[in-house]
């Protein structure tokens, strides 16, 4: 019998593949992981502590720092949970509640992109990394023109937006999603039909339904492991219950499915876009909301559908300016603690892309 | 019509003019060749360089280099400038000796095998009798290099990198010697000049088309060119058997491998091509232009593959070299070898 | 909206079940319980389990430092019925000991290190009990409110 030796590998904090700051030792038996170890807070800014020295329109601009893929969604479940705390969801200008859906929606697409992008990227596919990125620096363009910023827009606030968006925002918005079913095509000609892709994704390292919700997955990879619930559609917060839309299913929980879901689901947030440009009204963007935002006392806890799955917030106010306690629920930090149980046994290029089908991103994982 | 041999000859008649023996004459000739091969090797890692980044550029609807120069030309020399003046970093760990002479055999052994290239009629440094199993011996000596530069990088990822390279140069190696056996049977000689001539009348892409495909992708990864380019595996592995080499020792693995993917374009223009043999008849251009046209087709089909396709995982790629590019191979040989009996048969 | 359950009726069952060990807990919520420490793991499991809950998906894991006691605040999903319920575990400020549920989620995992790393929670079950987020040789826990900061 001829005697081996594991091998250990320490992966990160800075390689090319663990997107962003962060660090996994490899326990490799040949190129075979056999155990995988998790080191993060490479990037953690304390968040949850400086929330407690901000007033509550203060933090507005740090969500945009915690999943700096998806600026505009973070804003969104951050607002939301305090207006659901203040108690006046319902005050919500119509015209604010359409400008909202079309943002978190955008910045799905946008997230989405960067998902497909560096997934390309992981399988070495680099064409088709500049494909979905084309798409994205559209949404980005467009992002910019609604806050000011390619990824921390601080949009959103307590009671409504900060501004109406202009005649020509909304022309070119409409263009985009004219095109964005045909170059969505195109990705799935240039990579998803690929054989060599196919073999490298279908039927790596399935996690089934019990798994998925043993560790917390929420959003796309809940989904993708076949549990049929989406936060818009089955517990529909602001104005999701008045569109019509799909929601994608896996069917074996692979990297695979994990990848291709989030495809399908990039033509759903354009159909949602497309109908709220058709329903969207004209009025008011903001509600009357005081001046200084003193939440009665109390706790409140809010989740909404992000492109990475369930971002929550937990704030307990004592009746201030500033709230006792922030807690921020990240989808990222919970589903990442899965990877060593997902990548244990496969190659270490599976296990690249495990990671990537994961979709992590550090500002969130860390805070 | 055939500008570089009469040059030769120029130089030849006027170092013998000079009063020096026919031998010595001969050695130095040959010393002349060997400097006008290497110039032709650095001349095209430099515009092949220019042209991944324009065709991949291309490809990926960007622009690539385009402020120096026209095409950004002086991007490639801006780029030599830069690595030249790069520090040379040698590990602490490393083994050094076998560290710093590892990339300079990479690179002389892709410098070998321009031995047997012919570039047009009479256009050969040394036209072997033995010249396809030159071509193969030569190849062969890379793996060593690889795996030198991995093992004496003393980092995990570098050796991982070498280990996957000697694993696949080795395994994609015989594929690719039975490829070429098919091309060889039908033209009864391991001599390049001979298989050329043999083409004349019919390229041996055409009754050798399995043969030629099979040699495509194993030379693709017996060079470790995208989609085989797991020993860099840029993703898990960072850059593989080279991630400790910096400046020019980098840069010389970069050009090797530009040169290699020359020197399979070009064996794979002359033993399927038709070397320099002009088609349809068109024997008004020269042969050298023929055989660079049609080496460039091959290196831009190299291009094209590269900035298309994902990479292969490790045991996927040994699953289709040993399982079915091996087999194919073996097939292509004994489908041949009935056709040319046959052939015999009815022909007398 | 969320459905909200009939707290009143589940702290009696739970209380039949497991001797005195929850109560309801008014808050602004309405979907909030008071869970004792010692009896966390047996009535998390019942929620989970029983099937008449399905309290099958942790969402939230959070401790929180009130003036006068540690709060384990633990946010419940169920993909059955979905509907939402908040348990809640006070525990004292000098001994904050908290039974870990690692062996109900795997997600609690990273939370409860998390909690531990910042808040100071010691969860006692738990398999690996470091700090996550902050550096090892870290001293105190900084999302106390006692922390005392630069």
């Amino acid at each position: 019998m001829l005697k081996t030796q594991e091998l250990t590998l320490n992966m990160g904090p800075v390689h090319p593949s663990t997107h962003g700051v962060y660090r996994c030792v490899l326990t490799l038996d040949g190129e075979y992981v056999r155990n995988a170890v998790n080191h993060i807070g490479y990037l953690h800014r304390g968040l949850e502590k400086l929330a407690e020295s901000r007033t509550y329109s203060q933090f507005i601009p740090y969500t945009d720092r915690l999943d700096y893929c998806s600026g505009l969604a973070n804003e969104l479940a951050y607002v939301m949970a305090v207006e659901k705390l203040m108690g006046i969801t319902e005050e919500i200008p119509e015209r604010a509640q359409y400008l909202r859906v079309i943002c978190a929606e955008l910045q799905r697409l946008a997230s989405h992109g960067i998902f497909v992008g560096s997934f390309a990227l992981d399988t070495a596919g680099m064409t088709a990394f500049f494909y979905a990125f084309r798409e994205r620096d559209r949404v980005l363009e467009l992002i910019t023109r609604i806050g000011g910023n390619r990824l921390t827009p601080n949009y959103m606030r307590i009671g409504g937006v900060a501004r109406d968006l202009e005649e020509d925002f909304f022309k070119e918005l409409k263009q985009l999603m004219d095109d964005y079913d045909a170059a969505i095509d195109e990705y799935d000609g240039i990579l998803t039909g690929n054989e060599i892709f196919q073999s490298r994704t279908k039927g790596v390292s399935i996690v089934s339904k019990e798994m998925a919700l043993d560790y917390g997955f929420t959003g796309p990879n809940l989904r993708a492991s076949g549990v049929d619930y989406d936060m818009r559609r089955d517990e529909p917060y602001g104005i999701y219950d008045r569109f019509k839309f799909e929601v994608p299913i896996g069917e074996t929980g692979d990297t695979f499915d994990r990848y291709v879901l989030r495809v399908k689901e990039m033509r759903e947030s354009v159909k949602i876009i497309k109908q709220a440009l058709e329903q969207i009204p004209e009025g008011p963007v903001m509600a009357k909301v005081p001046k200084v935002i003193k939440p009665p006392v109390g706790e409140v806890f809010h989740c909404i559908e992000n492109p990475k799955g369930h971002l929550g917030f937990h704030i307990v106010s004592d009746g201030s300016t500033k709230p006792y306690r922030t807690r921020i629920y990240s989808p990222t930090f919970v589903m990442l603690s899965a990877f060593p149980e997902m990548a244990k046994g496969t190659h270490i290029m599976d296990a690249v892309l495990i990671l990537a089908s994961i979709d992590i991103v550090l500002g969130e994982v860390d805070r | 019509m055939q500008i570089f041999i009469d040059l030769a000859n120029l130089i030849r008649g006027w170092i013998t003019g000079m009063g020096i023996s026919e031998a010595a004459a001969e050695i130095v000739m040959t010393a002349v060749g060997a400097v006008a091969v290497i110039v032709f090797i650095l001349i095209h890692v430099i515009l092949l360089i220019l042209a991944e980044r324009r065709v991949s550029a291309f490809f990926q609807l960007r622009k690539g280099p385009n402020r120096l120069g026209p095409i950004g030309i002086g991007q490639v020399l801006a780029d030599v400038v830069k690595t030249l003046g790069k520090e040379d970093i040698i590990p602490a760990g490393a083994d050094k000796f076998v560290f710093k002479i590892a990339s300079t055999t990479f690179f002389a052994t892709a410098l070998l095998a321009y031995a047997v290239i012919p570039f047009g009629e009479g256009m050969i440094i040394q036209d072997l009798n033995i010249g396809i199993f030159y071509f193969i011996a030569i190849g062969s000596t890379a793996t060593m290099s690889v795996l030198m530069a991995g093992w004496s990088s003393n980092n995990k990822y570098a050796m991982i990198g070498g280990m996957r390279g000697v694993a696949q140069m080795i395994s994609y190696e015989i594929p690719m010697v039975f490829s070429l056996l098919g091309v060889v049977m039908l033209a009864g000689s391991l001599k390049m000049s001979d298989i050329v001539e043999a083409q004349k009348n019919m390229w041996f892409i055409v009754p050798q088309f399995i043969a030629f495909l099979i040699y495509y992708i194993a030379a693709t990864a017996e060079i470790n060119r995208a989609p085989f380019d797991l020993p860099e595996g840029e993703q898990e592995l960072v850059a593989g058997f080279f991630i400790e080499y910096s400046g020019i020792r980098w840069a010389l693995f970069a050009m090797a491998e530009y040169a290699n993917m020359v020197a399979v374009s070009a064996i794979a223009t002359t033993l399927f091509l038709g070397g320099w043999n002009a088609p349809f008849g068109l024997t008004f251009i020269p042969p050298f232009v023929w055989f660079m046209l049609k080496l460039y087709v091959m290196i831009f089909t190299f291009l094209w593959v590269r900035w298309t396709f994902p990479r292969l995982r490790v045991d996927h790629l040994m699953h289709f070299g040993w399982k079915f590019l091996i087999p194919a191979s073996l097939a292509n040989i004994l489908v041949t070898g009935i056709g040319i009996y046959i052939y015999r048969a009815i022909t007398g | 909206m969320a459905k909200l359950i009939d707290r009143e009726a589940l702290v009696g069952e739970l209380n039949k079940k497991f001797g005195d060990c929850a109560e309801v807990f008014e808050d602004n919520t309405n979907q909030s319980i008071k869970v004792k420490p010692e009896k966390l793991v047996e009535v998390m499991k019942e929620l989970k389990e029983n099937p008449n809950y399905e309290l099958n998906w942790i969402k939230n894991l959070n401790a929180v430092d009130y003036p006068e006691n540690f709060t384990m605040v633990y946010h419940l999903d169920s993909l059955t019925y979905h509907h939402k319920l908040t348990v809640k575990v006070e525990v004292e400020k000098t001994n904050p000991q908290v039974p870990s549920i690692t062996s109900l989620w795997k997600a609690a995992d990273v939370m409860e290190r998390e909690a531990y790393d910042l808040m100071g929670m010691v969860f006692t079950g738990h398999p690996n009990l470091k700090r996550i987020l902050l550096a090892d040789d870290f001293v105190g826990h900084p999302l106390r409110k006692d922390f005392q900061l630069a």
